[in-house]
């Protein structure tokens, strides 16, 4: 059995109903608000503590890759938005076009993250027994997706890092947990995330979401929001740490 | 009030672009703010577009703007509840003699060095 929109008995009306689904939403997002919160936490010590690892780990990160990726889940957000309008105003086969797209755009930022986490594997830079910030300054030909002049600024980098910190390699292996904790978990509930759009569509398809119900299409909009915002924060805080020069 | 038959808000196309406009503007801000040498506000700032962003979502891409009240007590509770825990945990690590530059476990001293390029 499907629900589309029956009124339960303790509501007066399919209002009520809503704004009661909604409230339940949010509170369950501030649950995860906290969870996150305590992981950035942990990360704001580490950083203060090891300031030196934690900018030679970020400035080892691909901007160009943070910020498309930045910049496809923001529109994911938008598209997201509109499907909730769609469904809002009843215009059925717009609801599936939007959850179509944003599903299309959650899958390219997975592919970007593919990409990325690919490249620290090839880079030595995933914590654990082979972990080396110095392999690909003292590698270069192994890492032959790094430019000559980001090569030669990277060097520089490091080599002031290990001035002001001896033992970089494992205080940047610290950054590196917090790179690959953070932003796993994220794609974590972005995998969540598409998964409940998938769902979504196949409904929206079937046409069951109207302008009287479409409670759904709402809340997992209000979750793939939430996601967005972490994404927000996890941009400068992973990316941005020690960019200027 | 829901009770009393409460319509749902309906945000316009038109705001959800003007926000997913002034998103990637500010997404832009903050890379170029990263460049600039603002010292010890280079997180500050970027924190602060960080926290702009956010509150833009929340506000029209959530519709906590149009929420009915209690919503945004659960909202405003949340980020209390992250405040505290962020506060009272960051005023007892900077207060503590060891906390900065605390040695490393030696175990794991690995002694790096880069080689001089040829």
């Amino acid at each position: 059995m499907h629900r589309t929109g029956a009124l339960y008995g303790q509501f007066k009306t399919l209002a009520q109903q809503k704004d009661t689904a909604s409230l339940g939403m949010w509170i369950f997002l501030v649950t995860e608000v906290m969870f996150f919160g305590g992981i950035m936490l942990a990360y704001t010590v580490n950083r203060h503590a090891y300031f030196p690892a934690f900018a030679a780990g970020s400035n080892t990160l691909s901007l160009k890759l943070g910020g498309f990726n930045t910049v496809v889940l923001l529109a994911s957000s938008f598209t997201m938005a509109m499907a909730v309008w769609s469904a809002q105003t009843g215009k059925k086969q717009l609801i599936s076009i939007f959850l179509t797209l944003t599903i299309l755009l959650g899958f390219v930022f997975f592919g970007v993250k593919y990409i990325e986490y690919a490249q620290k594997f090839h880079h030595h830079l995933v914590p654990g027994r082979s972990f080396d910030i110095t392999y690909c300054v003292n590698n270069p030909n192994q890492c032959a997706d790094i430019s000559a002049a980001d090569m030669a600024v990277e060097r520089e980098e490091i080599a002031k890092a290990l001035a002001a910190d001896p033992n970089l390699n494992s205080h940047a292996q610290l950054y590196y947990s917090a790179y690959f904790g953070m932003t796993g978990l994220h794609a974590l509930h972005m995998i969540i995330g598409a998964g409940l759009l998938i769902w979504l569509l196949n409904g929206s398809v079937a046409g069951r979401f109207t302008p009287e119900w479409n409670t759904p299409v709402d809340l997992v909009g209000l979750y793939w929001h939430f996601v967005d915002i972490v994404w927000i924060y996890l941009f400068p805080l992973l990316y941005l740490i020690d960019r200027h020069k | 009030m829901s009770e009393q038959g409460h319509t749902e808000h309906i945000v316009k196309p038109g705001t959800y672009l003007a926000i997913i406009t002034t998103l990637l503007a500010l997404t832009g801000l903050t890379v170029t703010a990263a460049y600039i040498n603002l010292g010890r506000f280079n997180i500050v700032v970027a924190l602060v577009i960080a926290t702009i962003k956010a509150t833009l979502v929340v506000l029209f891409f959530m519709h906590a703007k149009y929420s009915p009240r209690r919503t945004q007590l659960v909202i405003f509770a949340g980020i209390f509840w992250l405040a505290i825990l962020l506060f009272m945990t960051l005023s007892d690590y900077v207060s503590r003699v060891d906390y900065h530059g605390a040695p490393s476990p030696s175990s794991q001293v690995t002694h790096l060095r880069i080689r001089q390029s040829s």
